[in-house]
């Protein structure tokens, strides 16, 4: 058995467990409706997470994601507030912004020689600040073109809603699993993570890969950015505080290793849906209150963390 | 480090200090005013010291996990644990002397904990402290219970708003803890050891540093910095928010060890550098509001300002700016030499 797969299984398995659990205590959770809702819910932490688990494999870190989620809500509000442009127009414009801010980032990280974590940290101040320059409300969106975004919906059978956000997030996944594990772009990446002064004596650009690796997470967290817009209907500066923390959270859970190198772009979907699972079983048991969302997405973390370890230790030895 | 290596190198802190600070008062001309009133000092610069309080403590533990190749991300949660419990004790009736104590062993708790991860288990130290990052802000509305814990003790207020011979509580905490962080580091060869396992761990081990216990003791001082933290920002608005005490405070950390020219890549460190640093982003943060820019500037002047620190420290364009002052230098020394 391919070892290196056994934290996706365990993903898998833990998720499917959980849902076990959840289902027999509430038997209404097995329905195409939650499972719709919860495609939805967490569209955006999905999106954002798929350019997240490419960084993470080349074994860097993009804390500016959550800010690029906001600074993107209030630049799509405020755009179509100002200019009577398509929002279609406005989301290629904010796509083209992330992007490339997303290449800056990983053109300063290679070109400056410095750790993502520092690097990004800037980004995240940069992107943060950029949206609170824009306007420091909550921008309303209203635009006949939002409306049908929002009612556009396939009627799964048992009245689940697959909707354009669930799909969006599909896609990405499916985007995501094409790039990292079908392309050159993908092998590279995973030779990055394996460690740069190797994958440079393999031949890998690695100064082009950085850049690209970047600007993908940055494309990413924009679209996750047109994503929450559509969700929220408006554009706050303040909003999605944290957001990077979930998704490295989510890419973990799902069974990639943070040192790089390692992981598969599935098992971040599984992540995504475990948390978005426990959220629901809290709702669903009306009595706990919300913090145990973050201890039990914690203890997941270490859980993981350690069996990475373990695994580790294992192939080492052998 | 003689007077002159130490004003070497904390000059650059010094001078961006200066500027700042000539910066502010140039919007706001009364800033250097100081006056005595009812038996306090009032004034901007001693605001500035005050609520520079938490970050001057954050910074002080993280320069020391940063000296060692690591960070700690969980400060921020820490110091929400080490507030909620302190609040905790106090709303139970235990004395202000109790309520300390749980605070600190929380700190201590939280460290150990950390530094098992990072000695024993070998994780990554940003992967080991996110896990209490992510967890620790559940924990400290579990011991909330979700709700703004208010208490009522004046005594425990003072440690927040209290002023010792005119001088804010808080600032002589951060002074006093930076004061035995630093005797303990540099007066002894711990200091050394620190740096010696952030240059390369594993030689250290070799070389006979009990580097796990030091890397455990290295986490745990940053878990009492951030509970002294804690304790403060919890007495100063006399109330444990879990949701916002400290909320992104180990970003302002991080970067005050940063501008405190602090190398992420571990080895050599100075407390007082970072301290400098510390004082510097609460300028800032202070001056953005007396200048009357609205406070959204804030970020995106840290931003610009960590990119401007992040070129200086870079490994790529450090040697060019030494090759550049090495032969200034020898020019120089030339010129001398011929007369000139």
């Amino acid at each position: 058995m391919n070892i290196r797969a056994l934290p996706l299984y365990a993903t898998i398995a833990i998720f499917l467990l959980a849902y076990l659990i959840c289902y027999l205590q509430f038997p209404a959770m097995l329905s195409t409706r939650v499972i719709g809702n919860l495609l939805t819910d967490n569209a955006y932490l999905g999106i954002v997470a798929v350019g997240m688990t490419v960084v993470i494999i080349s074994g860097g870190i993009d804390l500016s994601v959550g800010s690029v989620i906001a600074f993107s809500g209030v630049f799509i509000a405020v755009v179509l507030r100002e200019t009577g442009l398509h929002p279609l127009a406005a989301f290629a414009l904010l796509l083209a912004i992330t992007t490339l801010f997303g290449a800056a980032m990983g053109g300063m990280i290679h070109l400056l020689a410095m750790p993502p974590f520092i690097v990004t940290l800037a980004g995240m101040f940069l992107a943060r600040g950029a949206g609170y320059m824009l306007t420091i409300d909550s921008v309303p969106i209203d635009h006949a073109f939002y409306e049908t975004m929002q009612r556009a919906y396939y009627l799964m059978p048992g009245k689940g809603r697959l909707t354009l956000l669930g799909l969006t997030m599909v896609a990405s996944v499916i985007l995501g699993m094409i790039l990292l594990h079908r392309t050159k772009f993908g092998t590279n990446v995973y030779a990055l993570g394996g460690g740069e002064a190797t994958a440079r004596l393999m031949g890998v650009a690695v100064g082009r890969t950085t850049v690209l690796i970047y600007a993908f997470s940055g494309f990413m967290a924009g679209l996750a950015g047109i994503v929450f817009s559509v969700y929220t209907s408006a554009g706050y500066p303040l909003a999605t505080v944290g957001v990077e923390l979930n998704a490295i959270a989510a890419v973990v859970i799902g069974g990639t290793l943070l040192t790089g190198g390692s992981g598969y772009m599935f098992g971040t979907l599984i992540g995504v849906l475990t948390m978005g699972l426990i959220q629901t079983y809290i709702v669903f048991d009306g009595t706990l209150s919300s913090w145990w969302t973050k201890i039990v997405i914690g203890a997941l973390l270490l859980m993981f963390i350690l069996l990475q370890k373990g695994l580790l230790r294992l192939r080492v030895s052998h | 480090m003689t007077g002159t290596k130490l004003l070497r190198r904390i000059a650059p802190q010094l001078l961006t200090l200066a500027a700042v600070i000539l910066l502010v008062s140039i919007y706001y001309p009364a800033f250097y005013q100081i006056v005595f009133v009812n038996d306090r000092l009032v004034g901007i610069p001693i605001d500035v010291v005050k609520r520079g309080a938490p970050v001057a403590l954050l910074a002080i533990g993280m320069t020391l996990v940063i000296a060692t190749r690591g960070i700690d991300l969980s400060v921020g949660a820490v110091m929400a644990i080490c507030g909620a419990s302190a609040a905790w004790a106090i709303d139970q009736g235990y004395g202000i002397g109790a309520a300390l104590g749980i605070a600190g062993a929380a700190g201590l708790v939280c460290g150990l904990w950390n530094g098992v991860l990072v000695a024993f288990f070998g994780i990554q130290p940003i992967v080991a402290t996110l896990i209490l990052m992510v967890a620790g802000r559940g924990v400290a509305q579990l011991i909330t219970g979700g709700t703004i814990l208010t208490f009522d003790s004046n005594e425990f207020a003072y440690l927040g708003s209290g002023t010792l011979i005119g001088v804010p509580v808080p600032t002589v905490i951060w002074v006093l803890t930076g004061i035995a962080f630093g005797l303990l580091v540099r007066r002894t060869a711990l200091g050394l050891l620190v740096e010696s396992i952030g240059v390369n761990l594993r030689a250290s081990t070799l070389a006979g540093i009990n580097s796990r216990v030091l890397l455990i003791a290295v986490y745990m001082g940053s878990g009492v910095c951030a509970a002294l933290a804690g304790v403060i920002a919890t007495a100063d608005i006399r109330g444990a928010d879990a949701n916002n005490a400290g909320l992104w405070l180990e970003l302002d950390a991080i970067l005050a060890v940063v501008i405190g020219g602090n190398s992420l890549l571990g080895g050599r460190f100075s407390i007082l550098a970072s301290l400098l640093g510390a004082m510097i982003i609460q300028t800032i943060n202070t001056g953005i509001l007396l200048a009357g820019f609205p406070s959204e500037f804030n970020l995106v002047i840290k931003a610009v300002l960590v990119i401007v620190i992040l070129v200086l420290q870079s490994p790529r364009i450090m040697p060019y700016l030494e090759l550049l002052a090495s032969r200034f230098k020898r020019s120089s020394a030339t010129r001398l030499e011929a007369g000139e």
